[in-house]
């Protein structure tokens, strides 16, 4: 269970990922699942819980890293339409699988999470969005809410209580850009993931046009021990502005890859030394992408970076979903590259032009290059039309697939170039 | 050769339907689920299932067919029973998959979009599987297989050739 001293806490949403049986509602009631629930929802109102959470500091944990208080003192009251509460659990960004393991090891964490979320907001039907991929993580989901049903947890008069709220799961089927909050509104209204132009924001007119919100597995999985040991706890861990754990899901080419959470703040070299077993190869990453792939490459010189969004915002990327990959010095870049330009170029929904083109152009370039057949020429249209990508989009997504290229261009020229010379010489 | 039966939910499956479409604000929710149900019922979505399943939900045939051929998951030709995916991005492919990959395209003597002649196997490339401590990831029918190696998956192939059920 957590400790109240916020000094001591290490893990939040995975303080009890190792109990046998977690996804069990008794496992999961002896281990504190629900226990805080009918306090709030006998003495705590919307105002209170939004405090709460505004207090805690909690930034979104879907990749953006937007206050979630300030994101649900969004919402519009009293509009005489439903608000929706949707969860994100789309999981796709390369070097993500955090999500996965709340979901299929603590469900119960997760729907508590959700059914306090819903109260402060009014909800009345929540849905989670999964990944089509996950289908064993879509039964466990599946068979937890069947119980907390049963249990009176979900569904009408929660407790006894004037509250009611549904909860239901609801599977994507293999589009990474679905995980982008306004085309997974777009997927869950049985249409193709097209993200939509913001403004309006979700929070006014989202789901069927009404007041939506949209947070991260993750995100919503920290809500209960924020509203049971309160904000201030909360904000007591980790550093200022960057409050509270973080699970980082570290991959690549280090010795035992896996999800580790720990408190923000802790140090690159701290997690992929201490908790990853090392590198593979070598004694420092050649490449570190901190956030996912769509996230800017740091290097060496940033191993000792600690985690949190603001130093890695200083540093120049961003901490994104927490999807940290690893390169030693045996892995090839402008291959890596070339797989990271056929991804965008595949998921790219297609109805921005730089995007679609863009993504397309990149991918066949980055090809060439790769297979030895680049030239100087070649290196110029990466770096142009990646520059030009960004920023003239509906989504995030082109900036993504131009991240990692320039990256490669910044720090690693002499390792394209030697791609180009293989050929030529 | 008469002309194969037309695709027809069974009257559990529409009653199934009708419970699951009442839980969203509007029927054309349900589109996503129904493809799937379509999907393990009669295999693939063929033109007439897709027919079927607009006029099951009250859709447009555009608006099935848009859905379907955005998600990579909804099948409009038939797979292998097995369907067998291979993840290739980048954690992957720094732990070997694209050799795996290779691997097991030849163990199996067929290519992308193929289906091996005894009908039980198809293989694909796919995009990150969010498993990516597992890496190299191959999902079998959705059922993940982590740190798979060339030895791990001819096993699996054999078992599943010799009649296993996995
Ligand atoms: C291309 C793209 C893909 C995204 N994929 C995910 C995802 O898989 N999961 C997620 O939680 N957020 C994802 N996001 C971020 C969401 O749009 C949104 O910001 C997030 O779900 C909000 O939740 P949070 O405030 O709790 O972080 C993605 C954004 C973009 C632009
Ligand atoms: S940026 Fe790309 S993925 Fe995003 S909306 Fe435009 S075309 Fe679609």
């Amino acid at each position: 269970m957590l400790s109240s001293d916020p000094k001591k806490v290490q893990r939040i949403c995975f303080a009890n990922i190792e109990v046998e049986n977690m996804n069990k509602l008794e496992v999961a009631k002896a281990h504190g699942a629900y226990a805080f629930l009918p306090t709030v929802l006998k003495d705590f109102d919307a105002d209170k819980i939004i405090d709460e959470v505004k207090v805690s500091g909690l930034r979104g944990r879907g990749g953006a890293g937007f206050p979630t208080g300030l994101k649900w003192s969004f919402v519009p009251r009293n509009t005489g339409k439903p608000t929706y509460l949707l969860c994100n659990a789309d999981e796709g960004e390369p070097g993500t699988f955090k999500d996965r393991d709340i979901m299929r090891f603590d469900p119960h964490l997760l729907i508590e999470g959700m059914i306090m979320a819903g109260f402060a907001l009014g909800v009345k039907d929540a849905y989670i969005y999964i990944r089509g991929e996950f289908l064993h993580e879509y039964n466990v989901m599946c068979a937890a809410i069947d119980e907390a049903y049963a249990a009176n947890l979900l569904g009408d008069n929660i407790l006894g209580t004037d509250f009611s709220m549904n909860l239901m799961m609801h599977r994507g089927a293999g589009a990474y850009i679905c995980g982008e909050e306004t085309a997974l509104i777009e997927s869950l209204e049985g249409k193709s993931g097209r993200p939509r132009f913001k403004p309006p924001f979700p929070a006014v007119e989202g789901f069927y046009g009404c007041p939506t919100v949209v947070n991260n597995v993750e995100t919503l999985a920290t809500v209960p021990a924020i509203l049971e040991h309160g904000g201030a706890w909360h904000a007591a861990i980790g550093r200022p502005n960057n409050t509270g754990c973080k699970i980082f899901s570290v991959s690549g080419n280090v010795n035992k890859p896996g999800n580790y959470e720990v408190p923000m703040g802790t140090s690159l070299k701290t997690l992929v030394e201490d908790y990853c077993g090392g590198l593979q190869h070598g004694t420092v990453p050649k490449v570190v992408i901190p956030g996912g792939s769509s996230t800017p490459w740091l290097t060496a010189e940033h191993y000792d970076v600690p985690l949190t969004y603001d130093d890695i915002m200083k540093a120049g990327s961003f901490l994104g979903s927490g999807a940290i990959i690893i390169l030693d010095e045996t892995a090839d870049l402008v291959a890596v590259t070339r797989r990271l330009a056929h991804f965008y170029a595949h998921e790219s929904c297609g109805q921005c032009t730089p995007c679609r083109e863009g993504t397309g152009w990149l991918e066949r370039v980055l090809t060439r290059v790769d297979a030895g057949n680049g030239t100087e020429a070649d290196l110029v249209v990466l770096n142009d039309a990646s520059k030009h990508m960004a920023g003239r989009t509906i989504c995030a997504l082109a900036e993504g697939a131009a991240a990692p290229i320039l990256s490669m261009l910044k720090y690693f020229p002499d390792e394209v170039r030697a791609k180009l010379a293989e050929k030529s010489s | 050769m008469s002309a194969p039966d037309k695709p027809q939910f069974s009257e559990a499956r529409l009653a199934e339907i009708d419970a699951l479409a009442a839980r969203y604000p509007s029927r054309k929710s349900a589109l996503m689920p129904v493809l799937y149900m379509a999907q393990q019922d009669f295999g693939y979505l063929s033109m007439d299932t897709q027919k079927m399943v607009a006029e099951v939900l009250g859709l447009r045939l555009m608006e099935v067919r848009e859905v379907v051929t955005f998600y990579t998951m909804f099948k409009e030709q038939p797979t292998g029973k097995y369907l067998l995916e291979v993840c290739t991005n980048a954690s992957c492919m720094v732990n070997g998959a694209d050799a795996l990959y290779a691997h097991m395209k030849n163990t199996l003597g067929i290519e992308p979009g193929q289906i091996t002649e005894d009908g039980l196997f198809s293989i694909n490339e796919v995009e990150c599987a969010g498993a990516c401590a597992g890496a190299p990831v191959v999902q079998v029918n959705n059922m993940y297989h982590e740190k798979a190696t060339a030895t791990d998956m001819d096993a699996l192939i054999s078992r599943i050739r010799a009649g296993e059920v996995i």
